[in-house]
């Protein structure tokens, strides 16, 4: 494991992933989800918004790093809030 | 076939051929020949081309760790693919879709993103510089590729099939390999081959995994760049022999290629 | 087809879930832990946060390379395929002849890569290669390995000679499931040969057409090994595209840090790419 290079950061984004993963099968299996469709110009399931609100939060922290000088926890808070909305709304 | 469709097919048959035309009229020449003067055809015509490569054990081993590594792993991919291309087609499960598009992003994935990561992986457990390593990784593109080309064909069986074995008290691993695999065995065919052909063309991880023992073909080429410059007529006679094996496995397949093209999964 | 509700199904998927996880979860982590870390070795290595994605999203060299792997891969569309349907269109229906057809077109396919950047060097040079030895006769002052215009239009046609064959022959599967209803009907109301293509033939092969375009944007986003055995790369960075970049920085320089940030750069585009295809193409399946 010592190759990985693991820092304390990663391991808690990861871990974070797979909570949100799992918390999404245990979810899926308790209250099955229906596909509907939001604000998004496609018919979603909760599966399939959080991977659009996922990787929508790492584009904007690209943009926040490449383009801006603010600091990282803006993108990180801007990022929650939009992943809450589309998973409610989208 | 008219006039007007024939011609312009012809042209692209032609363009199609030249290079390669090339390529073998080089591999018959002598290098004072080929640097000596543009010629069509070999004026003196020779083997000692490729008498170089099968005398050399540096080049043939080449050819045998490049075959080794992309038979391993058709095998691999294969024994994985089919049962999971028939989950995929044949029943509804938590995440599927999820999981069949994770498992594209990993056929759409350019290597060079897992190179160094493989690198320091196959290194750490011992595996760096041999055929296991290469196999292994090339899994991560021809896996997905199985599964994909193998559920398009399964997807084409009936499944009254497979409740017909079923009620004639089939088990499901005697019924997949007695009844199932024998009626997609085209499909297989096709799959086998793309997983060949996507192997054995792939060069960067190949050579970025191996260094002496399980060296491919394709790294071994690089080699007749020497200090007294490039060895043509050799290099030329390495690339026609790495032409022929995938012309052998096409001429095989050639019946279900056509196939495997018409459901759009390659 | 109907298909039945069973997650015992998984059991099914779990060696190839468990063998691309291997081979695709545990590199992805260690790309990310690389990406905040300045290492040195094993024993010091220091956090540095986001700075590698900083430098690598403000760095010119790969600005530009993005740049002309954006150029490349769309005239690689552009190029291959209007002209695979027209190879397609050209086709014999069937017998020996295209059978034939099928045959040699898939055998630029089955060529190695290096070997079909080698097949070009030869091809091309200006003193060993009829391509570039002819041109000069023309009077043409063609070089691939010094002038730039020449090396770009000679890895087009090289990646033209080497991939339109597989937009041709999806093309040409998707021609031959119309039914031939379809063109009696046209027949009858003497539709022109564009009508036909038109109104019957580019529909039906749209959801081939589609594969197609996915497949030939992202395997020209990861061009690597035949314009590097071609051209190197030059002249100059000319044709340096993004993975020969990534490459270089990886194995060439070992700059572990900023080449895992673009790594993750390079694959978020690809996963946002794949996405939006992936998500047509199902689309179009359901209408």
């Amino acid at each position: 494991m010592e190759w990985m290079a693991w820092t304390l950061p990663t391991a808690l984004f990861f871990a974070a992933i797979a909570v949100m993963l799992m918390g999404m099968t245990v979810l899926e299996l308790r209250r099955p989800c229906a596909e509907r469709r939001g604000f998004l110009p496609i018919v979603t399931t909760r599966g399939d918004r959080l991977f659009i609100g996922l990787l929508v939060s790492a584009y904007l922290h690209l943009v926040v790093i490449g383009l801006t000088d603010w600091n990282l926890w803006v993108a990180s808070l801007l990022s929650l809030a939009w992943l809450l909305v589309v998973l409610r709304w989208g | 076939m008219n006039l007007r469709k024939t011609v312009p097919l012809l042209i692209y048959i032609l363009f199609l051929l030249v290079p390669i035309y090339w390529l073998l009229n080089m591999s018959f020449k002598s290098n004072t020949e080929i640097l000596g003067g543009l010629t069509l055809w070999p004026q003196q015509f020779t083997l000692d081309n490729y008498r170089v490569i099968f005398t050399d054990p540096s080049w043939y081993s080449g050819y045998i760790n490049s075959l080794y590594y992309v038979c391993l792993n058709t095998v691999i991919s294969l024994s994985v693919a089919l049962p999971a291309a028939y989950a995929f087609s044949r029943y509804r499960f938590l995440g599927d879709k999820h999981l069949f598009f994770w498992l594209l992003t990993n056929r759409m994935a350019p290597p060079a993103v897992f190179l160094l990561p493989f690198f320091q992986l196959y290194s750490s457990i011992g595996l760096f510089d041999t055929h296991i390593a290469v196999a292994l990784a090339h899994c991560l593109f021809n896996v997905p590729l199985a599964v994909w080309i193998l559920e398009g064909f399964m997807s084409g069986v009936p499944k009254e099939i497979d409740e017909t074995a079923y009620i004639d008290g089939y088990s499901f691993p005697r019924f997949f390999v007695k009844i199932f695999v024998p009626l997609i065995a085209s499909g297989i065919g096709v799959t086998a081959f793309f997983c060949f052909m996507f192997s054995w063309v792939e060069l960067l991880l190949a050579r970025t995994l191996t260094s002496v023992n399980a060296k491919p073909i394709a790294a071994v080429m690089t080699r007749t760049v020497s200090a007294s410059g490039i060895d043509w007529g050799v290099l030329a006679a390495a690339g026609v022999l790495t032409i022929i094996p995938g012309m052998l496995v096409i001429w095989f397949v050639r019946n279900h290629v056509a196939k495997g093209f018409a459901l759009g999964r390659v | 087809m109907n298909k039945v509700k069973n997650n015992k199904a998984w059991w099914l998927v779990l060696p190839v879930f468990l063998l691309v996880a291997f081979s695709a979860v545990i590199p992805m982590m260690t790309v990310v832990n690389y990406s905040v870390q300045d290492i040195f070795d094993q024993s010091s290595r220091y956090f540095v946060g986001a700075d590698w994605y900083r430098q690598v999203l403000q760095d010119p060299r790969l600005h530009d390379s993005l740049l002309r792997q954006f150029i490349y891969s769309a005239c690689v569309l552009l190029i291959e395929i209007p002209l695979g349907i027209a190879i397609a269109l050209t086709m014999p229906a069937k017998g020996r002849w295209s059978s034939l057809c099928l045959i040699v077109m898939a055998i630029p396919l089955l060529i190695p890569w290096n070997v079909v950047g080698t097949i070009w060097q030869i091809f091309g040079r200006a003193d060993i290669g009829l391509l570039g030895a002819s041109l000069n006769q023309l009077g043409i002052n063609y070089n691939y390995a010094s002038n730039t215009m020449d090396a770009w239009v000679t890895v087009l046609v090289m990646d033209v000679w080497h991939w339109t064959s597989l937009v041709a022959l999806l093309c040409y599967s998707g021609l031959r499931a119309i039914p031939d209803v379809y063109y009696q009907a046209a027949r009858i109301d003497r539709a022109s040969a564009w009508a036909v293509f038109r109104h019957i033939q580019l529909p039906k092969m749209k959801s081939v057409l589609l594969i197609a375009v996915m497949l030939r944007f992202m395997d020209s986003f990861m061009i690597y090994t035949e314009p590097f055995v071609l051209t190197g790369g030059g002249p100059g960075n000319a044709t340096t595209f993004l993975s020969q970049t990534l490459t270089q920085m990886a194995v060439g320089q070992f700059d572990l840090g900023p080449a895992a940030a673009f790594s993750l750069i390079y694959f978020l585009i690809i996963l946002l790419v794949s996405w939006l295809f992936y998500t047509a193409m199902t689309h179009t399946d359901k209408q």
